[in-house]
């Protein structure tokens, strides 16, 4: 039983694992199009990060003479980081085998080693672009974290784990609750979702203006297999980061590890939410203009102090 | 008389515009600018040329511009030692032109501070615009150094960008001087595009000038062709037929409102507003669309000719223009409303890069940037050429010099040129004539032309030799007074708001470099 148990559990991680990694180049392109429709215009289509990746994977990769081993690594490294993340997060089913591996501050860890590496990597060429984007990444970071922490600190204190699956099975299988705590963590959430994953308003994933870039500006010295690998791993980034967010907040509709029979609901539920998701991100994305930079702390810092307020309601109502 | 300086003798230039012609001397430059300058008026643009041949060595002309109108000063230059008086002084937008004069025909300023090249980059030696200039003989290997100047303290790094920029846009060298974010100091290094327009024109004939003159830059094109036109029409004695006139006006202002339409339109963009992008470049195409169903060609290029125009509107056509007018009306009436109550685009637009009116009037800034600055000027009011003379201009301006200040400027100025397009259209009749002949230029002539840009004003002198032909034209770009504020402006914002900065100047590169 064990045995079976465990294959099972190996065979649904699998599952996810193929899931995501071609998922997340869709979600982006699904973003890319809701926000091309939006904006009056026909867009590329979803499959165009697909096709993006396949001819960056087909070029030759131009690497700086002064580059070290730290550059060419980086990419592996992002795109390892990112994927093992979308990995373990439970969207389809609860308890993955590999779910245990990492709690949520182990989650936030592995998005910062990505952070570090891609970072260590922009500086690694010393052109002036590489080490404004690290910079600039390291300003927004470093206030992102901590209210991603406080965002997930909630979330934990009502399931009292913080072990992801233990969270999940506490919002998803357990009577329909409203949680006001939670509302003003999911808001906090989506601040930090925006400035983490580049987007709008504290980032552009769509410029072409060096001196304005944060993320871009870090990644603008790779080419070929290696820009290939860290579109890809932003993509990943950005699933999933809205996997957690699915994970805290909606959970509802996730499979048991084992139910094989709930698995294609499960998969369908997600794949609703992942649209339903991109969409408001694209209607977020083209109703605000890009802050000023120095503003990006006042923005992280409201969402710090929601989170904060969610805990603060938790302990005041215990709810 | 524009200006009174003792035996200074100006005579009245024939032409659309008021101006003036005087032969001076060298050291009389300077007091007849500071005299210019301390009665308002500004600096236009500088150029020399090489009357070698004719046995007088070289000639450097200055244009100056004031409320009369403008004032064209020539003076001749030793043939060995071409020197003439420092005027970056008194004008600081004279520095570059100064430069760029030395670069292509060897004549200096006498203690002029800047000695770096301007548009040279190496690429040639000796002077391309003296006559006995042979290029193929004179390529240089080497590029010229060219030392920035450096701002030394604690913390203080240098970004230096372009020419080659991560977007498709023109080439152009800025090196910020930065502590953290924060810029101290730009400065810009321009000259990649240089092409040897004003070598080119040397020896062509009067239509195939107007050619290249409407090639200068591009999105000014229809500027430039009746700037030229205006200047050979100055020199011929000629007035194009009143349906011509009127028509140059239609086409000037339909330049201005797709250029404002795409400014505005990537003034979104900037600020990562792809929705207002995305509506104002739908509208330009709409505007470029009707140019190449109406008139053949998109930018309107080569429709402007010396002597009229090469283009009619048909009655259908009209029609069609008053619908586009009446949708753009209504359209950017709109789009005004969401980008001004856009909270996030108006903290980016407000008190960024600000140019404050005092230093706007110091650094000679003109056209649109200038007319954000309250630097009130504009050629279709006051020197206004037919026919503009029959149209009541009201022209834009605005005192907070800042980005919010120039979309403002911008969405005026769109819509006064709609208003001006209505009434042009209303005049417009169908059986007029549409240019008068113009072949050949007299001899020995000199012409000018100042023609309000969507920019600002843009000027083009043409000297023709003793058989008519081109033998110096030089077309003069109001990036020229422009580029520089652009490095004022920046000061003391932080580096990510340059490119918004510097894309509600918006200026040339392809028509300074030249």
């Amino acid at each position: 039983m064990e045995n079976i148990n465990l294959t099972l559990g190996i065979l649904f991680q699998l599952c996810q694992s193929l899931l995501v990694v071609l998922l997340a180049p869709l979600l982006t392109g699904w973003v890319n199009q809701c926000r091309a429709w939006l904006q009056n215009r026909s867009g590329p289509g979803l499959l165009q990060p697909f096709r993006t990746l396949r001819k960056l994977f087909h070029k030759d990769a131009v690497i700086a003479y002064n580059a070290s081993p730290l550059f060419r690594i980086t990419p592996y490294i992002l795109f390892g980081c990112m994927w093992l993340a979308a990995a373990i997060i439970p969207i389809i089913a609860v308890d993955l085998p590999f779910s245990p591996a990492a709690d949520v501050i182990a989650l936030v860890g592995v998005f910062a080693l990505a952070r570090v590496f891609i970072a260590l990597a922009a500086m690694d060429i010393g052109t002036a672009f590489g080490t404004l984007g690290a910079r600039r990444e390291m300003l927004v970071s470093f206030l992102a974290e901590p209210a991603l922490l406080m965002v997930l600190f909630t979330a934990s204190l009502i399931s009292q784990s913080t072990q992801l699956p233990r969270i999940v099975e506490a919002l998803a299988h357990h009577q329909f609750v409203l949680y006001p705590s939670l509302a003003f963590a999911g808001l906090a959430f989506v601040i930090v979702l925006l400035a983490e994953n580049a987007r709008i308003p504290v980032d552009n994933p769509g410029t072409h203006l060096e001196l304005t870039m944060i993320h871009e500006a870090m990644v603008l010295e790779y080419s070929a297999r290696h820009l290939a690998l860290i579109e890809w791993a932003s993509s990943l980034k950005l699933l999933a980061y809205i996997s957690l967010g699915i994970a805290l907040f909606f959970p509802h509709g996730i499979a048991e590890v084992g139910q094989w029979g709930a698995l294609p609901l499960a998969i369908a539920v997600l794949l609703v939410k992942l649209t339903l998701a991109g969409a408001g991100l694209a209607l977020l994305e083209t109703l605000l203009a890009k802050m000023r930079i120095f503003r990006a702390p006042e923005f992280l810092g409201t969402a710090f102090l929601l989170a904060v307020l969610g805990l603060l309601i938790h302990f005041l109502l215990g709810a | 008389m524009p200006i009174t300086y003792p035996n200074l003798h100006l005579t009245r230039l024939g032409g659309a515009i008021p101006a003036w012609l005087g032969e001076i001397e060298p050291g009389d430059l300077p007091p007849i600018c500071q005299n210019v300058a301390d009665g308002g008026g500004r600096l236009l643009a500088l150029w020399g040329s090489d009357a070698r041949e004719l046995g007088d060595g070289f000639a450097l002309h200055v244009a100056l511009v004031n409320e009369a109108g403008l004032i064209c000063l020539s003076m001749a230059l030793d043939a060995v030692q071409p020197v003439y008086p420092d005027i970056s002084r008194i004008f600081p937008a004279a520095g570059r032109m100064q430069r760029a004069a030395y670069d292509l025909l060897g004549i200096y300023a006498h203690e002029g501070h800047d000695h770096r090249k301007w548009v040279r980059h190496g690429a040639w030696r000796g002077f391309p615009l003296r006559k006995d200039f042979d290029a193929a003989q004179n390529r240089a290997d080497e590029p010229d150094a060219y030392p920035f100047v450096q701002v030394e303290g604690q913390g203080v790094h240098e970004i230096p960008v372009g020419p080659i920029h991560a977007g498709t846009i023109e080439p152009g060298h800025f090196r910020f001087s930065v502590v953290g974010e924060k810029v101290l100091r730009l400065e810009e290094r321009l000259g990649y595009t240089h092409k040897g327009i004003e070598k080119r024109f040397e020896g062509l004939t009067l239509q195939q000038g107007a050619k290249l003159a409407g090639r200068v830059s591009g999105d000014s094109t229809v500027a430039y062709a009746w700037a030229y036109a205006m200047a050979a029409e100055s020199i011929a004695a000629v007035t194009p037929p009143d349906q011509a006139l009127w028509l140059r006006a239609l086409f000037l202002e339909r330049e201005r409102i797709a250029n404002h339409l795409g400014d505005l339109g990537d003034l979104g963009n900037d600020v990562a507003l792809s929705f207002g992008f995305a509506q104002f470049w739908i509208l330009k195409e709409q505007v470029l669309r009707n140019n190449a169903a109406l008139f053949g060609h998109r930018y309107l290029m080569d429709k402007i000719i010396p002597g009229g125009v090469a283009a009619d509107l048909t009655e259908p056509g009209r029609q069609t223009l008053h619908e586009e007018c009446a949708m753009l009306e209504r359209e950017v009436r709109l789009l005004r409303g969401i980008y001004e109550e856009h909270a996030g685009m108006q903290d980016r637009f407000i008190a960024a890069g600000r140019v404050e009116p005092k230093l706007a009037a110091q650094l000679g800034l003109c056209g649109l940037a200038g007319r954000a600055s309250a630097q009130a000027w504009d050629a279709r009011v006051q020197f206004a050429c037919a026919p503009y003379d029959r149209l009541d201009v009201r022209m834009a301006t605005y005192r907070n010099g800042d980005v919010a200040a120039r979309v403002i400027v911008r969405f005026d100025e769109l819509f006064e040129s709609l208003r001006l397009q209505s009434e042009i259209l209303d005049h417009l009749t169908h059986d007029g004539e549409l240019a008068t002949t113009l072949e050949k230029l007299p001899g020995n002539g000199f012409g000018v032309g100042m023609v309000e840009g969507w920019r600002g004003e843009v000027l083009v002198a043409i000297h023709t030799d003793a058989q008519g032909n081109l033998t110096r034209v030089h077309p003069h770009d109001p990036s020229w007074q422009n580029w520089p504020a652009v490095e004022h402006a920046i000061m003391g914002n932080i580096v990510p708001d340059f490119p918004l900065i510097n894309k509600s100047f918006n200026l040339s590169y392809s028509g300074q470099d030249l």
